[in-house]
């Protein structure tokens, strides 16, 4: 610590070898403290759910689409399908079960997302990009079993790896998922048995919503990362709460563990 | 009775042009052989329903034998995008495509009320999404027990169905491990089934583990052993996936032409899939080799 406040030291330090998506996998982990039924999707949340697993969770039951549960992988798997699940797993249920019986069911605590473009009520889109559905400027993969997530799951989290106004919108060019908020306005089918989004990660800090009509709010930033630059980032505008916090830098553990078991190869640590 | 053929003879006895063909496996257990073969004979005009697509899907784009597509994930598993699919959807290049998208959850759905012989299947999702406006064969219907209007998608019956697995008698009793996707439901839900095998083995093995028989004979139309079928998928306790086989369709799949060719030099050139797979490589396997971890038997027991 050679200049200014240990903080301001610390910060610095961090920056200067932490990775973007290294941050993300550990402050999406951090954020599944005590939680049991999580329902993992692709990329990122794998990531972050194992890291959960060996740090703060312990008691963690991590669901996949796939139809595994209570997957305690020996090694890291490179998708949701990845067969590595299944040694050691509690169960192993068909499709169908896990999408009438724990997602419409409603047993999972946390669904754990990603998103092309998320909106102020927590609404995805992972569908497509551009102003025409038929003809889209770029066909995105889909809902996979990201809607069926939304409408059952207790809570969702979501990571984002930019934080930019092209992700964070005004308006959504497709509604894959919607907001409980969103699915309000509409008169028919069933309303979201959960929350909806509740917490977002993302490069620059931590949102966070509860009430169907309550907009996500920043109520965290990375450290050396100015408010004021995270709402400049965002397309709509955003509340940031009065007395902001700074989130805890990555500890040297939480770091070995993804960089020397987790992900050596770099897979979601791209 | 035996129901044991050739996939050449498999797939050009129960498949015509125009058909609803469901290929299903979730990243795992996938028919891609039978995909290969689909292509080999040039069907057309095919409707292909594949709830979450992969490189096969790309391939049969590139080889023309699709118009439709049903399907709720149009990625290439994790490995990137599908070019071909993109190119059609994106731009209508070469052709228009009918795609006609659902979520996970809505192609569970369709498959259950398939196999179920019930019109439709009532579905929790899709209140305020997108998709619901997008696709005008997700309907709502009023509840008659007095609740909110509630969204129904209509029953999938393909012309034919096809999965892998990793085992079954000559029958067709066959039996699957690890990560089953939806194959038990798109196997009852088609009016024809062939089942791909890695092996196919004595009736006396099936009938010592029957509850691991996923799909019993009397719906099964055609068997054929296919080792290595899958690939570039996995097969639990057979070989691990080819994320780089997937990967580097991605990259080529960017290109058209190199679509054309590699479809000309690995499918329309090769005489099966025997062939596709020596084109790999001999040592090609020797990366995708597996550890073994046997499962404790259990005791089924008798009358004492």
């Amino acid at each position: 610590m050679t200049a200014g406040t240990p903080e301001h030291a610390d910060t610095k330090s961090i920056g200067e070898d932490i990775t973007s998506s290294e941050l993300l996998a550990i402050h999406s982990a951090r954020a599944l403290a005590g939680r049991r039924v999580v329902f993992a999707g692709h990329g990122l949340p794998t990531l972050a759910t194992s890291l959960a697993q060996r740090t703060v969770a312990p008691e963690i039951e991590i669901v996949y689409e796939s139809g595994v549960t209570g997957a305690r992988p020996p090694d890291l798997p490179r998708t949701i399908s990845d067969s590595v699940l299944v040694p050691g797993a509690a169960s192993v249920i068909p499709m169908t079960h896990l999408f009438n019986y724990v997602l419409q069911g409603q047993r999972i605590d946390v669904g754990f997302l990603g998103a092309a473009q998320v909106d102020r009520y927590g609404s995805l889109n992972s569908t497509l990009i551009g102003e025409d559905w038929e003809h889209p400027d770029s066909r995105l993969p889909g809902s996979g079993g990201a809607i069926e997530a939304m409408a059952g799951a207790a809570e969702i989290f979501l990571v984002m790896r930019r934080h930019t106004p092209r992700t964070f919108v005004e308006e959504l060019d497709f509604v894959t998922s919607p907001s409980p908020h969103r699915s309000a306005q509409s008169d028919v089918g069933v309303m979201p048995a959960g929350a909806g989004v509740t917490h977002v990660i993302t490069d620059l800090g931590i949102m966070t919503r509860f009430a169907q009509d309550e907009e996500l709010t920043l109520t965290a930033v990375h450290p050396g990362v100015d408010p004021a630059e995270v709402v400049r980032q965002t397309g709509w505008n955003l509340h940031v709460v009065p007395d902001i916090e700074t989130t805890q830098p990555p500890t040297a553990e939480e770091l070995a563990l993804l960089r020397e078991t987790l992900d050596p190869s770099r897979v979601y640590l791209r | 009775m035996d129901k044991t053929m050739s996939l050449s003879e498999a797939i050009s006895t129960h498949l015509n042009d125009g058909d609803t063909v469901a290929l299903e496996g979730f990243g795992h257990l996938v028919p891609v052989a039978a995909a290969h073969e689909i292509i080999r004979q040039q069907f057309s005009n095919l409707t292909l329903a594949r709830m979450s697509c992969d490189v096969i899907v790309d391939q049969l784009l590139g080889a023309n034998c699709l118009t439709g597509l049903i399907a709720a994930f149009v990625a290439n598993s994790s490995a990137g995008s599908l070019y071909e699919l993109r190119r059609r959807i994106e731009h209508s290049d070469p052709e228009p495509l009918w795609f006609d998208e659902y979520s996970h959850g809505g192609m569970v759905a369709r498959y259950q009320a398939g196999a179920s012989k019930l019109p439709f299947q009532p579905i929790a999702s899709y209140r305020g999404s997108d998709l619901a406006q997008k696709n005008p064969r997700i309907r709502s219907v009023d509840d008659p027990f007095g609740g909110p209007p509630i969204y129904v998608v209509p029953a999938l019956n393909p012309d034919l169905t096809v999965i892998h697995a990793q085992r079954a008698d000559s029958a067709g009793n066959v039996q699957a491990w690890g990560m089953l996707g939806i194959q038990t439901e798109a196997a009852f839900a088609g009016r024809r089934l062939i089942v791909t095998v890695e092996e196919i083995v004595d009736e006396s093995i099936i009938r010592s583990d029957p509850n691991r028989t996923i799909v019993p004979s009397h719906v099964v139309d055609a068997v054929v052993e296919v080792p290595r079928g899958a690939h570039p998928h996995a097969v639990q306790g057979y070989y691990d996936r080819d994320d780089a086989f997937s990967r580097d369709w991605s990259a080529l799949a960017r290109d058209a032409e190199a679509v054309k060719s590699w479809l000309q030099t690995n499918i329309h050139d090769t005489a099966d899939h025997e062939e596709f797979l020596a084109l790999l490589g001999a040592d090609h396997f020797d990366h995708l080799g597996i550890r073994d971890a046997y499962s404790t038997p259990v005791n089924y027991g008798g009358r004492g």
